[in-house]
């Protein structure tokens, strides 16, 4: 599996670490009382969708950039459709580079 | 040399009659030439026995001419380098080569074990799963044993690998799999419309069945043609011919894996170079081009040797010029196989007759019998006769209902081609069935793959040199490369006419998959008790499970199930082609990564000190570290640690510790980010402080711990455990860059920049001002306990960081210097302490004295306890949300019956506690309900004169002072403790403080 | 309990398997056997209808019927029974567990292999040839020595072997060149291997012949209500009517459960396992290695057989990647440098059912009538047998077998995970 990372190019997926389901977003820790705040994020910690097809997916450049990516893959052959960094990575890579 | 060859043809074929070779098949010495492969040597020679079956014994020969060979499986070297179950059929013939035959016993020729012949009734498949059950107890004593011994194939080498392996990637915009005629037309035109191609070609020259059959192309010879084609691939830059490479498996996003043999065919491989090497070849195209596999028929005993196919006939004699048998008889039902007794002709070989089984016989294949003087027959062969040494004579039943007999010494059979489907189908893509072949085509390959030629199921030379061509533009035109490309080379058309034949009914065992012996009684067996699916067939008989993966037995099983289950061929489907094509060694995957170099090494900055000064040293993840530092006259590992800990206790020690992890956290939002990220708050922190913090994961559960000082308004400096490095580092990231995007913060990784040291014991100060320029003021007002800043060193124009917090309890400075002055630094401090006995301690030592503390760490921090469980519950903030506080909630995590970390001090002063020992109440009968926790670590402390443990105990705040007994069944001890706060030494904590 | 009930046979149409039935056989030239199992049709309607003929979904009837006397049950399966990951494994048989709830679960089903082919009169090759976990450090060390205590307070058999004595059993080991050299092994003599296929065969022939209908080629694509209860299946073959309905169905779990409409702490990742050519008896027992991401047994057959980490990815592809491969062959030439000229010969991939901690759930879904049995992670097939009697359990009582009885689908919630690599909610780190 190959993975065009924006920032170094195509590389092999051994390169970059998997971390699953990019659909759950973290809870606001303001909302609700305690009981509903415990449920969402049981829900965000546990529950996956587990998706038979397209799914977007957390992936990270450890070998390479450190960026981490969202990536378009079908869990069923592996091909993957589109590969774009986090919405915090461009800073990310601007500074590695000096830039702000 | 004098030659053995008795069944070499005077000339003709590619072997080098000037290059004769020597080698031993089960010791008995024979010869061979350069460009023989082990089995056409052996057939040169007249061998004709090579091999045993698996179950039965039955005596074998050569089938087949390539990597689909099921029966010619030798032990190739000896001692450390013997490889069992080598294909004699594409061994490349070396001088010197040792082969033995296997799976006999006490000699092939005369083989005991042919005695399960007698049996042969009994073991039909699947026998194993109806009995050896009773007595229970007999399956592991006395059943299994048996069976063990008897099975396996080859034997092995049971020392270390002496070879090397390497491992490479390459990288093209077209790869062809197989240099045959497809494969060459396809490379020529890639290549000339200016594509990067890899040609990639298992056997050992390239060009497939041209090295075998006769052609004509463009008015050449097959052999011109060839060799004008390979000139101009090796005149192209944009080419690379990889011969001795097969291509065996078609991974996602491109990549395949192509193993090279490179120096399999040398007695060992040459200094410095490895045996195998493993290509990842990333390619945006890839053409198919791996031919086909001739297949054979099943009749009655059809696996005697002499038995051969008849493609493979010819390329012995063709390529080889080995002859297989004086007179040679052809059993076939389609067109092609008609191709050996020309073949056969020209060589001045005898043709017994032509066997041929399809519905309508062309008359002018009667004709050419007559002028070549053979019996035609319309029929198909039933039984053969011979034993070991070879068959002498077939059975024919004629179409007419009549019978003939055959003398022959050798049957060439042909039941038709089987396109080399396997790679196209690695992604779980199905072929399809053509009836007008009678075979399976390649169906929905992998994205960008194509396939030509035989491979496709276009037999005829003409249309894999058009093939091949065409594949090759597109393929090339595909991935930007336009150059004109030339006409595709042409040749004569033929046709391919077949009836399709998979088995002769008949007495006698007929055999499918001739390796594993699975026969056409077996899959009939399978299907009456309901193994009628191929994945049941497979499993229930072990069809195509061999070494040679099927290669000449899964579609004649599937297609013998099929007529026996009263199912299309089409509707019975295939099992799934999984990599690799051919077997492929081990070690071939594995390349350097074993012994010593099996994972990388990373070594501390005063690694090259800490070893000239004989420390010991132990793996730490990737890390090598200090353990202890022995000095002459001492004993045991022990005394040296005890030692170190009393030097810090005592005086001053200083230790290595830049394995922790370091990051630095900078921006105007760092102090914000530090606090959603730790439980404690680290916004407040002032510069010129260091905090310890604890980091949970999101459920709720301790993550890492670490002190991290604040060392600028906008700079932080992380440490996290040497464990967790990589790990925080990339949560850290995922938080800034998923969760907080908008949070103006940066991350770097710092591990490698610094060299830190911790300094400890009550005289640290003392050597400290010896080492900091005179200006820097280390007193306790001026640096006070976990205080952090930049200092500078004496005579160093660098600027260093200092730390003044303590894992070992005592005074204590952590000091930071540019990594490249780490081994300085260590020196600096052996001159300077020198006249204070300043002491270098290792891990033990460290860890003894974090004991002693009852500080937390790997084995505490083992991702299942929560900061209560490790005392830490009151550093959780309210006041603000952080990572983890949510699931850290959970009804069970706050359980007051948890387990937590106490100390265990063994009651009597020689108690000897383990870690890894279990708690209970004294008193109580040990059992999973009286179970309260288990033991974390264990140290020998000098300071209390006794072992001293950690734990995590059920309640255990509460029951401070409780006698409890600590049990270890795995090593028989047990141990009365008393369960103490985890700090055993200098609670209060006023000693780091001074 | 299970042994005795198993051997009253229900006047089954099969022989009893035996050296005397094979020879008897013989003489007839094998033509007079009859299916191992019966090839049923639907019927409109069963007690229990379990999805999935996998080893635990076969293993979940036979004890039905055998246990508790359930014998109107339909084991429904979309392909060819014992297709999927009961297929795909590595064979292995262990109970070494660390931690409570996954101790004593994995005993029983070791007590249920020890005695499997004379409930199920099927040679299923149960092997006790012994597992050894290899370990490189004193951290490891301590790790293992506080699982094998577990394990002799459950009674189970466990010894801490130092490297002296590992020497001894398993000399052919790399201990003087490794990276991370071998200091010792936590050894169970119990732990072993069985013929993965014939557990599958053995469970179909003995729930069989005991009235369950295996029905092959029968893909459910529904589930059918009556209120908020499941009253049954839509399949490829039609409606299934069902009292209740039992899921085994490994790394389909969570596809089922979308059905059913809610979701689980699970995901579907590819797990991928090899076979080398066959040689000659080499490694006695089984084998793992503690730094590296290896483990090794070698069949009956003479093939090695074995494997490492799951891929990494979330996958229903049933096939993996090449930098697992060489991971895995990197483990085994670390620990058994002699295996380099031994030729890998096929690969394949399950899809594995990872669930958050790494430990399977065997509960009441959220659906009134439908149970769960999921989570295996890699855990599965040695599971077998006792998956199989807790979750029929399970459903005969409505009450969780007390050997299960932490393998709730709410310990996530309540935070009562069972996490034996305190890994996380991260199903690739488990």
């Amino acid at each position: 599996m190959r993975l065009a990372c924006p920032f170094c190019g195509e590389r092999d997926a051994s390169e970059f670490t998997y971390l699953g389901d990019a659909a759950p977003v973290r809870p606001d820790a303001a909302d609700g009382d305690a009981r509903a705040l415990h449920d969402s994020f049981h829900d965000y910690v546990y529950l996956r969708d587990n998706v038979a097809g397209v799914m977007r997916e957390w992936w990270y450049h450890s070998g390479g950039c450190r960026v981490w990516l969202t990536v378009e893959r079908d869990t069923r052959t592996h091909e993957i459709h589109t590969v774009e960094p986090a919405p915090g990575a461009t800073a990310a890579v601007k500074a590695g580079r000096g830039e702000r | 040399m004098a030659t053995t060859q008795t069944h070499r043809l005077a000339e003709g074929g590619i072997v080098d009659r000037m290059k004769p070779l020597s080698f031993t098949f089960d010791g008995a010495t024979h010869t061979g030439y350069v460009g023989d492969t082990l089995a056409s040597a052996l057939i040169a020679n007249g061998v004709r026995l090579v091999g045993r079956s698996f179950k039965y014994h039955r005596p074998r020969g050569i089938l087949t001419a390539g990597s689909e060979e099921p029966n010619a499986l030798a032990e190739l070297r000896s001692g450390a380098r013997r490889e069992a179950n080598s294909r004699m059929t594409t061994t490349e013939l070396y001088d010197g080569l040792e082969a033995a035959s296997q799976n006999r016993w006490p000699s092939l020729k005369r083989d005991l074990l042919a005695i399960n012949q007698l049996g042969a009734p009994f073991f039909v498949a699947g026998f194993y799963y109806k009995t050896f059950m009773w007595p229970a107890r007999f399956w592991e004593a006395v059943y299994e044993p048996m069976i063990r011994r008897a099975a396996g194939l080859g034997d092995t080498a049971k020392l270390p690998d002496p070879d090397h392996y390497e491992k490479a990637w390459a990288h093209c915009d077209v790869l062809v799999a197989g240099a045959g005629p497809a494969g060459i037309s396809a490379a020529l035109a890639a290549g000339r419309a200016g594509a990067r191609v890899i040609l990639a070609e298992e056997d050992f020259i390239a060009g497939g069945r041209l090295l075998s059959d006769d052609a004509v192309i463009g008015g050449m010879s097959g052999a011109e043609w060839l060799a004008g084609a390979l000139a101009e691939l090796a005149a192209m830059d944009n080419v690379r011919l990889m011969l001795r490479s097969a291509v065996f498996g078609a991974y996602d996003g491109g990549t395949y894996g192509v193993v090279e043999r490179v120096n399999d065919h040398m007695p060992t491989p040459p200094a410095h170079e490895p045996r195998q090497r493993l290509w990842r070849v990333v390619a945006k195209r890839c053409i198919v081009a791996m031919g086909a596999i001739e297949r054979p028929v099943a009749f009655a005993n059809n696996d005697r040797p002499g038995v051969m196919m008849a493609s493979a006939a010819r390329t012995y004699l063709g390529r080889f010029g080995a002859v297989p048998g004086r007179r040679i008889a052809l059993f076939t039902n389609n067109s092609d196989g008609w191709k050996t007794v020309d073949a056969a002709l020209n060589a001045g070989i005898e043709i017994a007759a032509v066997i041929d089984a399809r519905d309508e016989l062309p008359t002018e294949y009667l004709a050419r019998g007559r002028a070549g003087g053979f019996r035609v027959l319309h029929g198909v062969v039933g039984d053969v006769t011979g034993g070991r040494g070879g068959i002498s004579k077939a059975k024919v039943a004629l179409k007419d209902g009549g019978t003939a007999v055959v003398e022959a010494d050798c049957l060439a059979v042909s039941g038709g081609w089987n396109p080399a489907v396997g790679l196209t189908c690695n992604q779980r893509g199905r072929p399809v069935w053509r009836d007008d072949i009678a075979a399976f085509v390649p169906g929905d390959c992998p994205a960008g793959m194509t396939v030509a030629g035989a491979a496709n199921g276009d037999f005829s030379l003409s249309d894999c040199l058009a093939g091949g061509h065409e594949a090759g533009v597109e393929a090339a035109g595909a991935t930007g490369h336009a150059r004109k490309a030339g006409q595709a080379a042409r040749a004569g058309t033929d046709t391919y006419a077949l009836t399709a034949l998979w088995h002769v009914s008949g007495k006698g065992k007929a055999f499918v998959d001739q390796q594993n012996d699975v026969t056409v009684a077996d899959i009939r067996l399978a299907d009456t008790e309901g193994f009628s699916s191929v994945e049941h067939l497979k499993r229930y008989t072990t069809l195509g499970m061999a070494t040679d993966q099927g290669k000449t037995s899964n579609v004649n099983g599937l297609a013998i199930m099929a007529g026996i289950s009263g199912r299309t061929i089409s509707e019975t489907g295939t099992t799934i082609y999984r990599p690799p094509y051919v077997p492929v060694a081990i070690g071939t995957f594995a390349g350097h990564h074993r012994g010593e170099n099996f994972q990388p090494v990373r070594l501390t900055p005063s690694h090259r000190w800490a070893a000239a000064r004989g420390a010991a040293f132990v793996d730490v993840g990737a890390w090598k570290r200090a353990q202890w530092y022995p000095l002459p006259g001492e004993k045991t590992w022990l005394e040296s640690v005890n030692r170190e800990v009393l030097a810090v206790r005592n005086g001053v020690g200083f230790c290595d510790v830049s394995t922790l992890g370091k990051i630095d956290v900078m921006g105007p939002d760092a102090g914000a980010f530090l606090d959603r990220v730790y439980i404690n708050t680290f916004s407040t922190l002032a510069v010129g402080k260091a905090r310890y913090g604890l980091m949970l994961r999101e459920d709720g559960l301790v993550m890492d711990d670490g002190t991290t000082a604040r060392l600028a308004e906008d700079h932080y400096f992380m440490t996290t455990t040497t464990a967790n490095a990589a790990l925080v580092m990339q949560h850290l990231e995922f938080c800034r860059q998923v969760l907080w995007p908008e949070l103006d913060v940066q991350l770097a990784s710092a591990t490698d920049q610094w060299a830190q040291f911790s300094i400890a014991g009550p005289k640290t100060r003392e050597v400290l001002r010896d080492i900091l320029d005179p200006s820097e003021d280390i007193s306790n007002e001026a640096f006070p306990f976990m205080g952090a800043g930049e200092v500078h060193l004496r005579g160093a124009d660098f600027t260093a960081r200092l730390f003044r917090i303590s894992f070992s309890g005592e005074l204590a400075f952590e000091i930071s210097v540019p990594r490249g002055f780490g081994e300085a630094l260590a020196e600096n401090l052996m001159r300077v302490g020198g006249p204070l006995g300043i002491t270098p301690y290792g891990t033990e030592a460290l860890g003894v004295m974090r004991l002693e503390k009852g500080h937390a760490a790997g084995a505490e921090l083992n991702g299942t306890t929560t900061a209560g469980d490790l005392g830490l519950g009151r550093m959780m903030s309210a006041k603000k949300d952080y990572i983890g506080r949510v699931m850290a909630g959970r009804e069970a995590l706050i359980d007051p019956g948890r387990q937590v970390l106490v100390g265990l001090k063994p009651v009597a002063k020689s108690g000897r506690l383990f870690s890894g020992g279990h708690v209970f109440a004294k008193g109580a009968q040990p059992g999973p309900d009286t179970d309260d926790g288990y033991v974390t670590s264990v140290g020998f402390s000098p300071v209390f004169g006794q072992y001293l443990g950690l734990g995590l105990v059920a309640r255990g705040r509460e029951r401070i002072g409780e006698i409890v007994t600590v049990r270890d069944p795995l090593r028989n001890t047990a141990c009365d403790c008393e369960i103490a706060g985890p700090a055993f030494y200098d609670p209060d904590g006023g000693r780091q403080r001074g | 309990m299970a042994a005795q009930r198993g051997s009253q046979r229900a006047g089954g149409m099969n022989p009893k398997y035996s050296v005397f039935a094979l020879v008897k056989h013989a003489f007839g030239g094998h033509r007079g056997w009859q299916r191992t199992w019966r090839d049923a049709s639907p019927k409109d309607h069963y007690d229990v209808v379990i999805i999935g003929g996998g080893g635990h979904g076969l293993a979940t009837a036979w004890f039905l019927a055998s246990e508790f006397g359930i014998t109107n049950v339909a084991v429904v399966e979309k392909g060819w029974i014992g297709g999927g990951n009961a297929g795909r494994n590595t064979t292995i048989i262990r109970s070494n567990y660390l931690l409570p709830g996954n101790t004593g679960f994995y005993e029983l089903s070791m007590k249920l292999w020890e005695r499997m082919e004379q409930d199920l009169n099927y040679n299923t090759m149960v092997s006790q040839r012994g597992i050894i976990n290899l370990f490189h450090s004193d951290g490891q060390r301590d790790a293992f020595a506080r699982r094998g205590n577990q394990m002799r307070i459950h009674g189970i058999d466990a010894e801490l072997l130092d490297a002296v004595q590992l020497r001894r059993m398993a000399p052919f080991l790399d201990f003087d060149n490794a990276r991370f050299p071998i200091q010792g092994g936590l050894f169970q003599r119990r732990g072993g291997t069985a013929r993965h296929d014939a557990v599958v065969w053995g469970y179909a022939h003995a729930a069989s012949e005991l009235g369950v209908d295996i029905i092959q080629n029968c893909a459910v694509t529904g589930f059918c209500r009556e209120g908020d209860r499941i009253a049954g299946v839509e399949t490829t073959r039609g409606k299934i009517g069902a009292g209740k309905v039992g899921m085994a169905v490994a790394g389909s779990s969570s596809l089922l459960a979308a059905m059913a409409g809610f979701r689980l702490p699970i995901e579907s990742h590819v797990l991928q396992a090899f076979v080398s050519e066959g040689i000659k008896p080499l490694l006695p027992g089984v084998i793992t290695f503690g730094a590296g991401h290896f483990y090794v047994s070698q069949s009956d057959k003479g093939g090695l057989v074995f494997g490492g980490d799951i891929d990494g990815y979330n996958s229903y592809a049933q096939r993996g990647n090449l930098p697992v491969v060489e991971d895995v062959c990197e483990g085994g030439m670390a620990i058994l440098p002699m295996i380099g000229r031994i030729r890998l010969l096929r690969s394949w991939g399950g899809i594995m059912d990872m669930s958050m901690d790494g430990s399977p759930i065997i509960d009441f879904s959220p659906v009134d009538g439908l149970y769960l049995n999921a989570g295996w992670c890699y855990g599965g097939f040695k599971a077998t047998p006792a998956s199989g009697l807790t979750f029929a359990h399970l459903i005969a009582r409505d009450e969780p077998h007390g050997e299960a009885a932490r393998f709730r689908l709410d310990r996530f919630a309540r935070g009562a995970m069972i996490d034996e690599k305190g890994a996380g909610a991260q199903p690739n780190l488990h």
